[in-house]
């Protein structure tokens, strides 16, 4: 039993030294964003002679950071709500009315999990830019069906386990399909929506590709895609753009922090289904 | 009766028009559009198989579609590698056990283009800064080779990932009935015994979902290559992806970049079905 013990002591601190491996590279980057710029050719490795936030101030201005950030928060948060409202529906509608339309109809929104965002890009962007639906408005269309697939697979799992006797009763006391949707399933979804909110809000926050081909006003960029545009301009100036990374980076922290728990089993819930 | 299916369409309406509009009708244009000359701007005409033909001639496709297969074999091996040997860690009873898991699972939370940049900085300024100190010049201009760039982004993506396959790994670990483990200790089974007959057995759909998902991702790397090699030196890093991406909007070769991007939906298509069959013929039912 002492050996045990003991090789589980072993274990554990292989698991710390580990983490802070994994940790370096953010530790490199807060560490360099303080220096100046002679301080960083001297030599990235030791830590800065003072800590001054002069980095910070300018890579904030130049990002433009709080409408960035605002940007982001607009198109995640209304890109994730239209995904949650419209695929518990559709996943709602399949699983209850079943039926071999419903059964191709459910394969063809798996199916399009295969496809590659990059083998529909050009005729996409095509098609929105001929029909004038670009920027946000089309971005958020867009995220709704990249993002339905997954989610209404989710969803379909969840609502074929709830009973459809719940549906009948209500019928029975008068109400309409809407309300027994909104009223009665909609809130016994509850743990998916957080599954799938959480899912998609780190794909579509992280998202840069889309964005980079959808945005094309100036003032509606998101952080990953102010990010790019950022770097090309401070290439040779690490000490500004490392500022920068952390700067876009702190917010994902923080929240992680407060919610880790679900978003790890949110996580996990998703990839296992 | 009428009324009945109403509710239907209306439920299924605004999600099935947008898969149709921004999935299906671009894919079937972008079939169609690989066989013409379109530009993007006039109508275009039949070519027939011309760009397919002219695509596998092109040495610039052919070594990113090699270059890109490299890749994913390497990374594929190394984040599963990582993910089950981290899970295995981290499902020990370890009172640091969540904020171990907090930690490995954090890239996961940032995106690809800026871990990207992130590492563009180890790799070129505190790679350098490393081998000044301890004197390995092999250090220096990490990112300038084909060699050093390719284990770069195998690097990168190992670290971002393998938090995300420990993820997946530890809801099966955690799924497998204590008795049955207790059961074949009594039995005599010795810990890798136990391992192998018992919890690797029961692990195995975890396996299949990990590699669908390291499979795909490798293979459809775009931001991490952008961002951290751009695809240099001389598109020796590129991968296809981003070949697709120049050929369509650097190169403006919208029809010939469009031929590529439906080569490159066959071969995801391939793999990834390929690899759930294989996988799903070989897990067991509890």
């Amino acid at each position: 039993m002492k050996k045990k013990k003991q090789s589980r002591i072993i274990l554990e601190i292989l698991g710390i030294i580990l983490a802070l491996i994994w940790l370096s590279p953010f530790y490199l980057m807060i560490v360099n964003s303080f220096k100046t710029k002679r301080e960083m050719f001297e030599d990235t490795l030791k830590l800065p002679d003072v800590f001054s936030f002069e980095n910070y101030t300018v890579a904030f201005e130049r990002l433009d950071f709080i409408k960035t950030f605002f940007n982001s928060v607009l198109i995640t948060v209304l890109a994730v709500a239209v995904i949650i409202i419209f695929s518990s529906m559709a996943a709602y509608a399949l699983s209850r009315r079943g039926g071999k339309t419903s059964g191709i109809i459910f394969m063809l929104f798996v199916a399009a999990m295969l496809i590659p965002f990059q083998s529909v890009m050009i005729p996409l962007v095509s098609i929105f830019g001929k029909l004038e639906m670009l920027n946000r408005g089309g971005l958020i269309f867009m995220y709704l069906g990249f993002g339905a697939s997954l989610s209404i697979f989710l969803y379909h799992g969840t609502l074929s386990g709830i009973p459809k006797s719940l549906d009948e009763a209500a019928t029975i006391d008068g109400a309409n399909r809407f309300q027994i949707f909104w009223h009665i399933i909609f809130p016994m979804l509850k743990p998916v929506s957080v599954t799938v909110a959480i899912l998609n809000i780190i794909w579509i926050w992280n998202d840069y590709l889309l964005p980079s081909l959808v945005i094309n006003q100036q003032g509606m960029e998101t952080i990953p895609l102010k990010m790019f545009f950022f770097f090309g301009e401070y290439t040779k100036q690490w000490h500004l753009a490392l500022a920068g990374l952390t700067i876009a980076i702190i917010p994902v922290i923080i929240i992680y922090f407060f919610l880790q728990k679900q978003i790890i089993k949110g996580v996990s819930e998703g990839s296992v289904k | 009766m009428r009324n009945r299916n109403l509710w239907y369409w209306l439920f299924l309406a605004p999600a099935l028009l947008a898969l149709a509009v921004v999935v299906i009708l671009p894919l079937a244009f972008g079939v169609y559009y690989s066989f013409t000359d379109w530009n993007g701007i006039k109508t275009p005409s039949f070519v027939g198989l011309e760009h397919y033909k002219a695509l596998f001639a092109e040495e610039e496709f052919r070594e990113a579609l090699w270059f890109t297969t490299k890749f994913t074999v390497v990374s594929v091996f190394l984040i599963n590698f990582f993910g089950i040997s981290l899970a295995l860690l981290v499902t020990q009873k370890f009172k640091t056990n969540n904020i171990l898991r907090t930690i490995f699972f954090m890239p996961n939370l940032i995106g690809g283009l800026i871990l990207g940049f992130i590492w563009q900085f180890i790799f070129t300024k505190v790679f350098a800064s490393v081998g000044e100190l301890i004197g390995v010049e092999a250090l220096e201009g990490w990112l300038s080779t084909e060699t050093t760039g390719f284990w770069a982004m195998a690097i990168l993506m190992s670290w971002q990932m393998a938090g995300y396959i420990m993820v997946i790994y530890i809801s099966f670990l955690e799924g497998v009935p204590q008795e049955l483990l207790e059961a074949a200790e009594i039995d005599g089974a010795n810990s890798f015994q136990r391992f192998y007959h018992v919890t690797f057995p029961l692990v195995m759909p975890a396996f299949t979902v990990s590699l669908f998902l390291t499979l795909s991702n490798s293979f459809k790397l775009y931001d991490q290559n952008l961002s951290l090699t751009g695809g240099g030196p001389y598109n020796s890093t590129q991968m296809v992806a981003m070949e697709i991406f120049k050929t369509a909007f650097v190169e403006n070769a919208m029809a010939f970049a469009q031929a590529k991007a439906v080569i490159f939906f066959l071969i995801v298509a391939a793999i990834s079905l390929t690899q759930v069959y294989i996988n799903k013929k070989r897990e067991v039912e509890m």
